[in-house]
């Protein structure tokens, strides 16, 4: 292989995932947890923490290891060791909240199917030296956790009149429940996709392109 | 033509050693993991039972678990879902009993703990433990006020031979309230609403017959710890 390892530490190894990489805004990666659990700001925190969690320990090991592993067997070593910390996440919600536990439901297994952990480990983390690993699943999981608070806040306060459960509008709002239903998340996801959009095309629009006539001379 | 391989073969020892390591590597997590939760999820359990127990034992303030044993009651050691609570006032009375109950709802399974208080033959409270159910709809059934009214004396008298309910506890159409033994449903949360008549009354009518006779013998707090 000829492909040269970049082995420096940037701020880029960090923000791409908070921003021009977001898994959920530009890569539409994860999208079952990104609708089902946003139904409150809290569900979408603690749901986007958990992911971080595994993606930053699986991120880990995997960077570690990948010298040993065989080529053979990668995929089914990676799944183990996601699995393994998708089930110490599980007990830790358990020993901390109940209430926590019940409300996110089977989606904390389901971390284990997300594509965005699995995708790291075998794209980035497998490739990179454990420091880098750590950093970029770091800001991975730092864009999935914004992405769903952007997701949770928006429903919580259309559909409930509250934000991390502190009511804000009184007694007189009257909720507009279809948002903490499932069309609600369809709904927020595209009006949040459609804003990530027109501010991309903005930057591209406003960073400076080759002036002069176009193809068709006008 | 001879293809030439792209890769040297990787022994399959080489491939059994890492999938066997890191399989090992994550049992143990889990394993230390299971063993140092397992205290706090307890913990967690206890707390949100007893919480619910307090409101479905109004002025409860000791509490005692037992299970249905041939012919008497024996008390439980361990949690289940057999498991029935009494609850005792300052002086040692008992005020009340509470148990489980679930029912089918709409999105999912319902599961109820309700108080049941022998000197009334009423259901005192409920309390919703798990339900799934539609936010802004059927969830109202743990906090709709109206609803939850249903439940402050909901008639649970047993017939005169002592094997049934004198009245099936049933939900009736919202505003079509008549009997103590009927349950107002929240408009627009019926299925919910039905769901939580049906635990109720499949469970009472169970429950309520095998135990009455046997609530004599735990009525005071020192009797029953002998």
């Amino acid at each position: 292989m000829s492909r040269q390892r970049d082995d420096r530490l940037t701020w880029e190894t960090f923000s791409e995932g908070l921003w021009r990489e977001n898994p959920v805004f530009v890569m539409l990666l994860g999208m079952c947890p990104v609708l089902a659990v946003t139904n409150s700001a809290i569900n979408a925190l603690a749901m986007g923490l958990a992911t971080t969690f595994v993606l930053v320990a699986s991120g880990l090991l995997v960077s570690l290891l990948a010298r040993y592993i065989p080529r053979q067997v990668r995929i089914a070593t990676y799944i183990v060791i996601i699995a393994t910390f998708v089930t110490l996440i599980d007990y830790a919600i358990q020993a901390i909240s109940l209430d926590l536990y019940n409300a996110l439901g089977a989606f904390i297994q389901l971390i284990v199917v997300n594509c965005i952990i699995l995708g790291r480990a075998e794209a980035y983390a497998s490739r990179n030296r454990p420091l880098k690993a750590v950093v970029n699943a770091a800001g991975m999981g730092a864009g999935f956790t914004f992405a769903l608070l952007c997701l949770g806040g928006v429903r919580e306060l259309l559909g409930a009149g509250s934000l991390f459960g502190v009511n804000l509008f009184g007694p007189a709002f009257q909720p507009w429940v279809v948002m903490v239903l499932p069309p609600g998340g369809f709904l927020v996801l595209g009006a949040w996709l459609l804003l990530f959009d027109w501010l991309k095309q903005r930057s591209a629009e406003v960073a400076p392109s080759p002036r002069g006539e176009t193809a068709n001379g006008r | 033509m001879n293809i030439p391989a792209l890769q040297p073969r990787t022994p399959t020892a080489a491939m059994l050693a890492v999938l066997g390591g890191v399989a090992m590597l994550s049992g143990l997590l889990v394993v230390l993991a299971a063993q140092l939760t397992a205290p706090l999820i307890a913990e967690n359990q206890r707390h949100a039972i007893e919480r619910a127990l307090v409101r479905v034992i109004p002025g409860a303030v000791t509490f005692r678990r037992y299970r249905i044993v041939e012919g008497g009651l024996a008390p439980a050691r361990k949690e289940g879902d057999d498991t029935l609570y009494a609850g005792y006032d300052a002086q040692g009375r008992l005020l009340g009993i509470a148990a489980r109950a679930a029912a089918q709802g709409y999105a999912d399974m319902i599961y109820l703990l309700y108080g049941y208080d022998p000197r009334c033959q009423c259901i005192r409270g409920i309390q919703v433990l798990k339900m799934a159910e539609t936010p802004g709809l059927g969830d109202r059934i743990m906090k709709d006020h109206a609803f939850l009214k249903n439940f402050e004396s909901l008639d649970a008298r047993l017939d005169p031979s002592g094997e049934s309910l004198l009245n099936p506890i049933v939900t009736v159409k919202h505003g079509a309230k008549r009997n103590p033994w009927e349950i107002d449903a929240i408009s627009g949360a019926t299925i919910s609403s039905r769901a939580v008549g049906k635990a109720l009354n499949r469970s009472a009518r169970k429950l309520l017959p095998a135990i009455h006779p046997l609530l004599q013998r735990i009525r005071r707090l020192r009797e029953a710890q002998r």
